[in-house]
């Protein structure tokens, strides 16, 4: 008997791009350049996540020509982006195969209320979080995959680091807490009781993490792998630096010998420009993307 | 005796835990100084591209040696695709250590990775695999045995003291296939299994 779309079949791909970089590409040659430097996987979309600010509007999935073409151009895994909530969105990448959906927060929510059922897929499901409860409710939806959602587009790392200690730090709780302790827990987390037994378990979260949102240096993701983070996406950073890439070969570099200092002096030299960045106390308040869904 | 498990990216920790579940010693393998004293090695799976622009730091030059030395190793998925003769499509094999060309992502894009149970020689008629995105073995060379097929295709091999596999007994509990290298291919016997 030949079973597809399992959780294992979905969580498995995850569990292979480990300690490995995902990069956003908006065209075929962007996802070539990504490849050549050792990306593990590709994000395809219609534009960075700081174009997206800049410009403002509505964010939507990519149109499905540049997705193909991206799909066609390179052998590694491609993953593409729908709206929170937009299971329609979700149902055509699904037809066009992609490898991953991630259901982003970069993109303009298609649903105030609720995200879409995962389980209903045989592609799998990456979702962001801010915190354990948010990582949890998105595993029990189906999500075979999370990353924290930092803040994305700004070349800042400050809301991921805040995002996976948080994420760190209720983990060590689940793990501490005697058992009787574990629903009261669950229900101030807003995270299923199955879940945390799930981690409990595993000693860990239960699926792959990756940090996201704000990368932009090798330092940047050396410094989420050493806080814990299984791997590591570079949205903006890449491809609104100076030179693409010789960045993009860097940060995978100093994800793999992340504990390496003189490998990330080494890889860190003459980079060109690193992308702008933006400070986050001047972002007003609607304006940021990592409070879209919850 | 340690067993060593490639450590560049890809599904590290997993083979860490099936050893470990063994009671073999195990070591994380990033660069070349901690190739010294192993029994064996385990290629995990991850992404063959990127695994292979990485172990250009010294590390596949010294695999190169060792393999021909004859240190067992076990290849699974992007694994099996660093230690194959020729891999379709390319140019150039990293490792080249076991006569087979392999296919590439050749059961697919994601929505058809699947799991399974193989009927493996020397192992057991229903042993559970996972198969994602995985590389087909379509050419295999004189020397070299197979060892399963999945719908007619080789999808585990082995020659000399190198083993290889098109899917990820890591991402299962069985330990059989664990067993097979640490036991069969290395020659090594093992003080006090747990689990």
């Amino acid at each position: 008997m030949v079973e597809k779309g399992t959780y294992r079949v979905k969580s498995g791909l995850a569990e292979m791009l480990k300690g490995g970089v995902i990069m956003d590409v908006t065209t075929a040659e962007q996802a070539r350049i990504a490849e050549t430097a050792g990306a593990v996987a590709v994000m395809a979309l219609e534009r960075v996540p700081a174009d997206i600010r800049a410009q403002g509007g509505v964010a939507r999935m990519a149109d499905p020509t540049k997705v193909r073409e991206i799909m066609d151009t390179v052998s590694i895994p491609v993953m593409a982006k729908a709206r929170i909530g937009h299971f329609v969105e979700a149902q055509v990448l699904e037809a066009l195969e992609v490898d991953y959906i991630d259901e982003s927060e970069v993109l303009t929510p298609a649903d105030p209320h609720f995200h879409i059922n995962k389980w209903a897929f045989t592609v799998p499901f990456i979702c962001g979080a801010r915190d354990l409860g948010e990582a949890c409710r998105r595993i029990a939806e189906g999500a075979a995959m999370i990353r924290t959602k930092g803040e994305p587009g700004t070349g800042n790392v400050i809301e991921a680091v805040r995002h996976m200690r948080l994420m760190n730090e209720q983990i060590r709780a689940v793990l501490d807490a005697p058992e009787e302790e574990l629903m009261t827990i669950g229900k101030n987390l807003g995270a299923p009781y199955q879940i945390l037994l799930a981690i409990r378990d595993a000693g860990r979260l239960p699926v792959v993490n990756f940090a996201a949102g704000g990368i932009a240096t090798p330092a940047d993701a050396a410094m989420m792998m050493q806080l814990g983070c299984d791997g590591i996406f570079v949205g903006s950073g890449i491809f609104k630096s100076g030179d693409p890439a010789r960045r993009a070969r860097a940060i995978v570099e100093a994800t793999t010998h992340y504990d390496d200092a003189k490998l990330i002096a080494e890889v860190s030299k003459g980079l060109g420009e690193a992308m702008p960045g933006i400070e986050i106390g001047t972002i007003p308040e609607h304006e940021m993307m990592q409070t879209r869904g919850k | 005796m340690t067993i060593g498990v490639l450590g560049l990216q890809g599904a590290v920790r997993e083979h860490v835990k099936s050893l470990d579940a063994l009671g073999v010693p195990t070591r994380v393998v990033k660069s070349t100084a901690d190739l010294d004293g192993l029994s064996g090695l385990i290629l995990p799976g991850g992404e063959s591209t990127a695994i292979a622009l990485l172990g250009e730091n010294g590390v596949f030059d010294r695999l190169r040696r060792l393999a021909a030395e004859g240190l067992p190793m076990f290849g699974t998925c992007a694994g099996m695709i660093l230690l194959a003769r020729d891999v379709e499509g390319r140019a150039a094999a990293p490792l080249g250590a076991i006569d087979i060309t392999v296919a590439r992502n050749a059961s697919g894009r994601q929505v058809h990775s699947f799991e399974t149970t193989l009927a493996i020689d020397g192992i057991g008629d229903d042993v559970p695999a996972v198969f994602i995105r995985a590389p087909y073995i379509t050419r295999v060379g004189a020397g070299v045995r197979v060892l399963a097929r999945h719908a007619g295709v080789p999808v585990m091999a082995t020659e000399g003291r190198i083993l290889v596999a098109s899917f990820h007994p890591e991402l299962t509990e069985d330990l059989r296939v664990h067993r097979y290298f640490v036991e069969t291919v290395c020659g090594l016997r093992r003080e006090g299994e747990r689990g």
